[in-house]
């Protein structure tokens, strides 16, 4: 596939994993956080692992949209749909995130609620459009790349004068997030979590642009690098990271030129403003309520929230007491340091969100990567 | 006194639905079997009109009987429809034991208010798949539901074969060493049927790969001098060949090392996988198989594949390891390696 596989390509690799063994100070380790999902998956997907020195190290950040997406959230949507019998639209990989009564989109929709999988926001105000029967409700969540969308279908629901349609909106913001691990005390007081850069955030980046995390490099001095999601993007990432650690720098550079700018889309930007305000706090999976940290349907567009228009009233709910989600989203803990990772928490049955998606950290690790723990247990064993 | 003459007005192909009696036993269910069933699938044995039909029982040999039901949505697709999938389904798991497959029965769920036009389509490609494969469509069964309790029609077809004395080809026979073969490229079905979908429609020139194995796999078995060394054969479907892979490295016991550049799949399948977030190594496939040998005869095979119209695009794609935790592991195009696992959750609903 022209434009996909130059970005895939072994040789390059190769080439890149060379510089970086060649580059790496054995005197110092390397702890870099990934912050999004798509990382992680190309991560794992690809085997990068293998490709780096033994003390470059790869922290899984908390950007998988449906791993941070509290129980609480799911429960809301979940009882619109059995109890208020709307239509809930949403993106494929919410359908199984775990929610309160053992339940979740995918078990309630075989009690009998409707459930519908969409590709796109667009799609669920279609939906709307052909049932003006039915109350049409789309379960809204991602970070900044899927927030554009959302805007433009309550823009069009708002001005084709859709009355059956409204959102339920659980978008959340990545600087937020970021400046919420930098401040957590693992990070700044304890140093258990070491992280000496970034994986900036792909098409989260194309959005907002790459000058929102200026601050980070400034204020906290960690180098970040905006990198694209496909692996040789990441090795790229990964060797400027090096570079920076080396000398000693910490600034914000940008793999990721050939889509992301400095200021980002501006147009998306704007169309996001008009929808959306700031939630004063939102609760994270795993890292508990984070201040400004997502977004609301602002007044003038009332009617087609589905918080105010069915009378929504968030509660938390704790995960299971042994879930390691938390942790692992806040890159204090991996996958397998978690009791429950491949034992009763699998992709078939995930008792953790981190298990759902494949851009969940667990899910990447008990799909694609957990065979290096085997090995490792089988080494031991017989040295 | 004038004697009428005996008439019965035909079933309106055309333009007419299927009713309640068409399932109720009577008048209406018997001219539908008349005028559509028999006459498209016709052959001595469904002719003797039984309730069950009276078969030639082979001398020697095993019997091999398969059965599934096929419930895809929608109806007809690129490259083929239910009723020619129902057939090659069938003939396909009966011939994944080196069986030859000889007699085919079905079983038909239609809905009230099914258009007949599109029943007759389905029964006519079915008659021709079963003709083509050579294998009659001797006994069947219709019955019909009420308006939504169905989705126009499920078709369940049960096939027998016959397998030689000696030939034991299954999953559990998988082993180390041996030779991981595919007959072609893969995802060609999923990827064709999802193009269809609701909300996914996107526009392709992939057709369904929908095909039946069975002269292949007797072209394979000819080929080899000793067919005992040819240990497993398997039809990729629903999963696709990563949990048909796994299927069979559990049941053998075994690992497997297969590798990403070696599996054959069409460019504009991958294109299609990449914009839907699938992989096509979880994507059904409806006329490939999975072939499973002794490392001497992996060459023999492979260009007995080679030469039979249904395998031109075969190739060796890995081998079979020792591994306690039976992981079917892949080296990367990119030079990293990874487990490849079963398919979890529902990739692709309703595909066969």
């Amino acid at each position: 596939m022209k434009y996909i596989d130059e970005f895939r390509d072994g040789d390059g690799a190769r080439h890149i994993a060379a510089k970086i063994a060649a580059e790496v100070r054995t005197d110092l380790s390397y702890n870099f956080m990934e912050f999004c999902g798509g990382h992680t998956h190309a991560i794992s997907r690809y085997g990068i692992a293998d490709m780096l020195p033994a003390n470059v190290r790869m922290i899984h950040g908390p950007g998988c949209p449906v791993c941070v997406l509290p129980i609480g959230r799911v429960d809301l949507a979940i009882r619109l749909a059995l109890e208020r019998g709307v239509m809930l639209c949403t993106y494929g990989d919410t359908m199984r995130v775990p929610a309160s009564d053992n339940l979740s989109l995918i078990k309630a929709k075989a009690r009998g609620a409707d459930i519908r999988m969409v590709y796109s926001a667009s799609d669920a105000l279609k939906l709307a459009e052909q049932n003006p029967e039915r109350e049409v409700v789309f379960f809204a969540i991602g970070f900044e790349t899927t927030t554009p969308p959302t805007a433009l279908v309550i823009r069009d629901a708002a001005a084709r004068a859709v009355k059956n349609f409204s959102v339920l909106c659980c978008h959340v913001l990545t600087p937020s997030a970021i400046t919420h691990i930098l401040e957590s005390a693992e990070v700044r007081q304890l140093g258990t979590v070491p992280i000496d850069g970034f994986i900036g955030p792909a098409h989260v980046s194309i959005i907002i642009g790459s000058q929102p995390y200026e601050h980070f490099a400034e204020e906290y001095r960690k180098p970040v690098v905006i990198t694209g999601f496909e692996p040789l993007d990441v090795m790229q990432g990964i060797l400027m990271l090096v570079r920076q650690v080396n000398a000693g720098q910490a600034v914000v550079e940008n793999e990721f030129s050939r889509v992301v700018t400095r200021d980002g889309n501006l147009a998306a930007q704007n169309l996001v403003s008009q929808v959306f305000e700031l939630r004063e706090s939102f609760e994270w999976r795993g890292l508990g309520e984070v201040p400004y940290s997502a977004l609301k349907i602002r007044p003038a567009f009332a009617e087609w929230d589905a918080e105010r228009k069915f009378d929504l009233h968030y509660a938390s709910v704790p995960d299971h007491k042994q879930c390691e989600c938390g942790a692992i989203l806040r890159g204090v803990k991996r996958p397998q340091d978690c009791k429950l990772f491949g034992t009763v928490c699998t992709p078939e049955s995930p008792m953790g969100s981190c298990m759902v998606s494949n851009e969940g950290a667990c899910a990447a690790h008990y799909s694609y990567g957990r065979f290096r723990d085997i090995a490792v247990v089988a080494a031991s064993a017989s040295a | 006194m004038t004697t009428k003459k005996n008439y019965l007005r035909p079933i309106d192909f055309k333009h007419g639905h299927i009713d309640m009696t068409h399932g109720a036993g009577g008048r209406a269910a018997a001219q539908l079997v008349n005028e559509l069933f028999a006459r498209a699938f016709d052959n001595e044995y469904l002719n003797q009109g039984h309730d069950g039909a009276l078969l030639p029982f082979p001398t020697g040999g095993r019997l091999v009987m398969a059965t599934d039901g096929h419930v895809i949505s929608p109806l007809f697709f690129p490259g083929g429809d239910i009723g020619c999938l129902s057939v090659h389904g069938t003939v396909n798991d009966v011939a994944m034991s080196g069986a030859k497959p000889l007699y085919l029965a079905a079983s038909f769920i239609l809905e009230e208010g099914f258009a007949l036009a599109d029943l007759k389509r389905i029964v006519e490609s079915m008659a021709a798949a079963a003709r083509d494969a050579g294998v009659p469509i001797v006994t069947g069964d219709t019955k019909v539901v009420e308006k939504g309790k169905g989705d126009g029609v499920f078709i369940s077809t049960t096939g027998v074969g016959v397998v030689p004395d000696g030939l034991c080809i299954d999953g559990r026979q998988a082993r180390v060493g041996d030779v991981i073969l595919v007959s072609g490229t893969m995802g060609e079905h999923g990827v064709a049927v999802m193009s269809l979908r609701e909300s996914l429609e996107f526009e392709t020139a992939i057709e369904s790969d929908t095909a039946a194995l069975h002269t292949l796999v007797q072209a394979m078995l000819q080929a080899l001098p000793d067919p005992g060394a040819l240990h497993v054969l398997r039809d990729p479907t629903r999963g696709g060949l990563a949990t048909t892979l796994n299927e069979i490295a559990t049941q053998s016991q075994v690992g497997m090392a297969i590798e990403e550049a070696l599996i054959p799949v069409l460019p504009q399948v991958e294109a299609a996988c990449e914009l839907l977030g699938l992989d096509p190594l979880y994507v059904a496939n409806e006329g490939k198989l999975i072939a499973i040998c002794a490392p001497e005869v992996a060459d023999t095979l492979l260009a007995a594949m080679r030469a039979h119209p249904l395998g031109q695009g075969a190739q060796r794609i890995g081998t079979v390891t020792q591994d306690a935790h039976c992981f079917v592991q892949m080296s990367t195009r990119f030079g990293g390696r990874r487990v490849v696992d079963w398919l979890s959750g529902e990739q692709l609903p309703r595909i066969c």
